[in-house]
């Protein structure tokens, strides 16, 4: 076996130059600090996705993206294929954990500050593909054609609606139309397994690349340590040392999915009726609650704006400080605003879990 | 001190530039002959509009006193009403927020949107939460055996 991989190694070698694969692999490193732990996040993120990419390869072979067929079709999924209960709720479970992960990895890259120079760029990929992984979650929360998704996505695609400017175009450019109707499951489905999938694919091709070429971020604490030489460099290696350990938690998540999805089978609901009424209790998935619930709290009219047209010109604003963050906190480690980001990022957190909170109420 | 550079510089001779100038608006003007056709196959063709003014809404006393009912209006859905005194409201059930699907509370005497909490008095009007405007109101007769409601304008 060993021989064998020797050889195929040489192979490669011979045509792709001396230690070419071994080098690639030997380049990257993962600094060792007691931050180590957060180091995971991306690789477990990416697992994720890939468990993502399977059950949703799998629930393709039977599922229909008409409003005839839809709900039913994921019915039969849950009660009819063999097996087909454990691959939707894994799918299911699997999308929620990954968005989970994600944020948590965005969330400890920026306390890190990992997103200084000159890794500016591998933030800004990293949280393009977050934005991606929520459009996943919304379009794919809408593929069973359930009540409640039904009403998400109204509600969802109506504040799209209300952009200044090319609102109205972008809605019907979602909706298929002026309402929610099968047009608009049909673009879903084709954003959820066509468009999305590719532009993820792109921008996480762009995000691996970065990582590999600037390699990984020491934080500013253990930088400062290294250069008043309280404490030494230690990293390890990528391949196989980290990879290993990588593994043990993939290998653990893939355990938790299983228990999960078996003990907790995903709802399905009912099936949607444009001409009911909204049920009491309506909410979205629950990394979109912090907005729901700021929707709530809006008052009709904020000066000479619309309540919600108000809350999505904060929310864009937040947005765009967000991903322009490494422009904005220049001198880490210094300073008033280096302490003004770090007090920014935990208000985002206290308001993203009070405001759920309060959604689940 | 600095070698000169043996390369010559490259002199852009007016013929040259209106080559350039061709050959790059040739090009633009090709990708904008793709791009149009694909932005407008994108926006699908207007749906007609129901035609129709008026729409059976239910049957006599179907409806209880102190009850609601959506009904279809076009491709849009419409509440009727019964309110306590036996009379006949009708609106349109979009929520005028977000476009939810409002509903009759009985025990309010009052229509609500559960979504996000909006609330709507018995003449349509938003009287809390965050809906920004009035929910359409149509006419209501009986004709018959039946409830038709009628679009105002």
């Amino acid at each position: 076996m060993a021989t064998l991989s020797r050889k195929i190694l040489n192979w490669l070698d011979e045509r792709f130059g001396a230690g070419s694969v071994e080098e690639f692999l030997r380049h990257k490193t993962v600094p060792v600090s007691r931050h180590i732990i957060w180091y995971y996040l991306g690789g477990m993120t990416l697992f994720l996705f890939i468990i993502q990419v399977l059950t949703g390869i799998l629930l393709l072979l039977y599922y229909r993206p008409t409003p005839n067929d839809a709900f039913e079709s994921v019915q039969y999924i849950m009660t009819q294929v063999r097996f087909g209960w454990l691959i939707r709720s894994v799918h299911s479970w699997s999308a929620n954990l990954m968005i989970f992960t994600a944020f948590l990895h965005m969330f400890s890259v920026y306390f890190l500050k990992a997103y200084r120079k000159p890794r500016e760029l591998t933030w800004i990929s990293g949280i393009l593909l977050l934005f991606i992984l929520l459009g996943f979650g919304f379009s794919g929360y809408l593929l069973p054609w359930n009540t409640l998704a039904f009403f998400a996505t109204k509600v969802g695609t109506e504040m799209a609606g209300s952009i200044p400017g090319i609102g109205k175009w972008f809605l019907v450019f979602l909706r298929g139309g002026e309402e929610v109707t099968g047009a608009t499951l049909t673009r879903f489905f084709g954003f959820h397994v066509a468009v999305l999938p590719g532009l993820a694919t792109l921008l996480l091709a762009i995000h691996l690349f970065l990582v590999q070429r600037l390699g990984m971020s020491v934080p500013p604490s253990v930088e400062r340590a290294i250069a008043e030489g309280r404490t030494a460099q230690r990293s390890m290696p990528f391949f196989p040392n980290f990879l290993l350990r990588d593994m043990i938690g993939w290998y653990a998540a893939l355990g938790a999915l299983g228990g999960l999805a078996a003990i907790f089978p995903w709802e399905l609901g009912t099936k949607a009726d444009a001409f009911a009424a909204a049920p009491a209790g309506i909410r979205p998935e629950w990394y979109f609650l912090f907005m729901f619930q700021t929707l709530k709290y809006l008052p009709a009219k904020i000066l000479f704006l619309e309540g919600e047209l108000a809350g999505l010109l904060v929310f864009g604003v937040a947005a765009a400080v967000w991903v322009l963050v490494p422009f904005l906190d220049r001198r880490i480690g210094f300073g008033r605003m280096t302490r003004f980001f770090t007090g920014l990022g935990i208000f985002m957190i206290g308001y993203i879990v009070v405001l759920s909170a309060l959604a689940l109420r | 001190m600095e070698t000169p550079d043996p390369t010559p510089r490259e002199t852009v001779q007016p013929g040259r530039r209106w080559v350039n100038l061709l050959l790059g608006s040739g090009v633009a003007a090709s990708i904008i002959s793709f791009i149009y056709p694909a932005m407008r196959y994108i926006i699908p063709p207007p749906v007609a509009e129901s035609a129709s003014r008026f729409v059976v809404a239910a049957k006599v006393g179907e409806l209880k006193n102190n009850s609601g009912k959506i009904f279809k209006f076009g491709s849009r859905p419409g509440l009727l009403v019964r309110l306590a005194d036996g009379s006949y409201r009708a609106f349109s059930a979009v929520c005028t927020h977000l476009n939810c699907t409002v509903q009759y509370r009985s025990d309010l005497q009052e229509i609500w949107c559960a979504c996000h909490n909006g609330l709507y008095d018995l003449e349509g009007r938003n009287v809390s939460g965050p809906p920004p405007r009035p929910l359409e109101t149509f006419e209501v007769h009986i004709q018959g055996e039946d409830v038709v409601v009628t679009r105002t304008t």
